[in-house]
């Protein structure tokens, strides 16, 4: 069980031996050994790997049927992209299912980002009885797959009559382990307990404690974990397609199954579908690629 | 984030004495009732506030996650349809005895197996050496880590979606590619191992960056004294990554198996789009078809929701089985080294 916990391989080197800087951002100082040629070329495939089927998307998404349905497949844009979008978003509802995605993955991320904090604040710094229980509990529950608690969380939302409804994927995913756990690891060490106990000598409430030293001390961890659960809300697929129909008010996910299977049978609009529902996290990837290749880097958990 | 810690600190002492918020010699006191009152709301926050701060998890995962949990266990032994989801009739283990003997469970286990085979083992060791490559000094290497990780931000519908076109068997650029080179077109998707591999190609382009990453961490973190000591020996560049590297990321590579497998038994939203619009068969002949899909199929498509919730069960069994293995093996490679 304590293989799960991926503190231990991804924590940083400890008391720095020597001549050892301390690494820093993307440089560190371990090997010297400068990449030749061959490391250049083989990285350089694998980019090309990684984007091609991205940029492909785009390439299907700017042409028309009939281009697609000959051989050899396009290589290049062509000029159909804004009419696939427009179709893409009117007919099968693109935009309104990248709004419910937004509103979604937008609670989710608040939602698991500040109790996170609040939890692992509390399981770092502070006493209580059964802490230890009850972090083992929730250590525990990272490995709990999803499929197996879906049947009554179908028939619990049922019965609240609240299929379709965004709430029905919004409350089950507020809260994450995942996140309790990265918050704990990252206040241990971040927060120094002295500083607690002096705003508490000066008579400062927990409640101010946490706004105005928890908080701040935490917000480059839960910057990282914001955007590691709003890319994860954003992309999940299974609990969604099962609460949320084509006719309710699906997240993009949904809607892009609902092109998949046909209801719009032309394939560039299907590419237009599937660029819109990636696009927004793409942006995201430009902006704070840095920083989520960072914050996974520190220890991040698929699921 | 440079300050995380690995081992688990216990909080240090908060002595209510010590810390107590009542000013000892102050010259204007505000007189012993409220002091007396602000100490007592002093304790009481110190008491419940941790309970507080953890309540708002507990309450959602004891909502959301620890109670379908166990009534998945309880509707297992029942049977419910989807249609009266509140009419529960109890019929014991019917449900899974109905599963052992029914072959599209068996076929479902063998599918997700190989599945998850094809896609976990390519995956790390591409994801291994990727990593390898990357710990050398690079020119450009943010924009080498950002772009492999990019499949990592592209949903399952949107990549399962384009995959379906990139393996399509008239028109598709893979069996253009192969033209190319003289092959003929392969029917990816109706075959039986060839739409199990072009499923498995959609898991590893996707997260073959993001254990690069997790590797890349994992190396960053080895002494450099290990490879000084290494290369005075004499070790070649390739001796030292198997001698040196390897042993040091034992713990996160099981670490990354344990995630891996637990994600390919999960495995669902592939399979699912793999199959042009076919439902939840996993292909004509259920030739792709998981166990997470066929639970999916028994629920939400059959209305037998006591039945999936067997399966569910089934799973997690499964699951149970995996993680004691895996801890089996790291405990025998533990003690050989």
């Amino acid at each position: 069980m304590t293989t799960l916990i991926p503190a231990e391989p991804v924590s940083p080197p400890k008391a720095p031996p020597g001549k050892r800087k301390r690494r820093r951002g993307g440089e560190r100082a371990g090997k010297q050994l400068y990449g030749g040629k061959f490391t250049y070329a083989v990285l350089i495939v694998f980019t090309v790997g990684s984007l091609f089927p991205l940029v492909w998307t785009a390439i299907a998404a700017s042409r028309n049927n009939h281009r697609l349905a000959q051989n050899p497949p396009p290589f290049w844009f062509g000029g159909n992209l804004f009419k696939n979008l427009e179709i893409a978003w009117t007919d099968a509802n693109m935009g309104s299912a990248l709004i419910n995605t937004a509103i979604v993955a937008g609670s989710i991320t608040v939602g698991t980002v500040v109790f996170s904090t609040l939890a692992g604040f509390a399981f770092a710094k502070l006493r209580f009885r059964f802490k230890n229980v009850l972090l083992l509990l929730v250590i525990g529950t990272m490995m709990v797959p999803p499929q197996l608690s879906v049947v009554p969380l179908y028939m619990m939302i049922a019965k609240l009559q609240w299929t379709d409804q965004l709430q029905a994927v919004i409350l089950p995913t507020l809260v994450s382990a995942f996140g309790v756990f990265f918050m704990r690891q990252y206040l241990i060490g971040a927060l120094p307990t002295e500083l607690i106990e002096a705003a508490r000598v000066d008579g400062a409430s927990s409640l101010r404690i946490v706004w105005h030293v928890v908080f701040p001390a935490a917000r480059p961890a839960m910057a990282v974990l914001g955007m590691l659960t709003f890319v994860m809300a954003w992309n999940d697929f299974f609990w969604p397609i099962i609460a949320l129909t084509q006719n309710g008010s699906p997240t993009v996910q949904v809607a892009l199954t609902g092109l998949g299977r046909g209801y719009i049978p032309d394939q560039s609009v299907i590419m237009a579908g599937a660029l819109l529902g990636t696009l927004p996290l793409l942006a995201v990837f430009v902006i704070f690629g840095k920083q989520i290749v960072g914050g996974i880097m520190q220890g991040a958990v698929k699921g | 984030m440079s300050g995380t810690t690995s081992k688990s600190r216990t909080a240090a002492p908060l002595s209510e004495g010590g810390a107590a918020p009542r000013r000892v010699g102050g010259s204007g006191s505000p007189g012993p009732v409220r002091s007396e009152r602000r100490s007592r709301l002093y304790r009481w926050d110190l008491k419940w506030s941790p309970y507080a701060f953890v309540a708002p998890f507990f309450v959602f995962f004891l909502a959301f996650g620890l109670f379908p949990l166990i009534y998945t266990g309880w509707a297992s032994l029942h049977q419910v349809e989807l249609t009266a989801p509140n009419d529960m009739e109890w019929i014991g283990l019917r449900n899974f005895s109905r599963l052992m003997e029914d072959e599209f469970f068996w076929n479902a286990l063998r599918n997700t197996l190989t599945i998850g085979v094809l896609s976990t083992v390519p995956q790390l060791l591409i994801a291994l050496g990727i990593a390898h490559l990357l710990n050398y000094r690079l020119r450009g290497s943010m924009f080498f880590r950002v772009a492999i990780l990019t499949p990592y931000a592209t949903s399952v519908a949107a990549a399962t979606l384009v995959f379906v076109m990139l393996f399509g068997r008239d028109i598709g650029m893979v069996n253009w590619v192969l033209g190319q080179v003289g092959f003929g077109p392969v029917d990816w998707e109706n075959g039986e191992w060839t739409s199990q591999l072009a499923v498995s190609t959609i898991v590893v382009w996707r997260w073959t960056g993001y254990n690069a990453l997790i590797y890349l961490a994992a190396m960053q973190a080895i002494p450099n004294d290990l490879y000084e000591s290494a290369a005075l020996d004499g070790a070649t560049r390739w001796q030292q990554f198997v001698h040196v590297t390897i042993p040091s990321l034992r713990p996160t590579i099981l670490f990354t198996c344990v995630v891996s497998t637990i994600g390919a038994t999960q495995l669902f939203g592939e399979p699912l789009l793999f199959n042009r619009g076919a439902g939840a068969t996993g292909g004509a002949n259920h030739q792709f078809q998981t166990l997470g899909l066929y639970l999916y199929e028994q629920g939400w498509v059959n209305l037998h929701l006591g039945r999936a919730s067997a399966i569910a069960w089934t799973m997690f069994l499964i699951l149970l089985l995996i993680g004691a293995v895996n801890w089996l093996v790291g405990r025998r490679l533990r003690k050989s080294s």
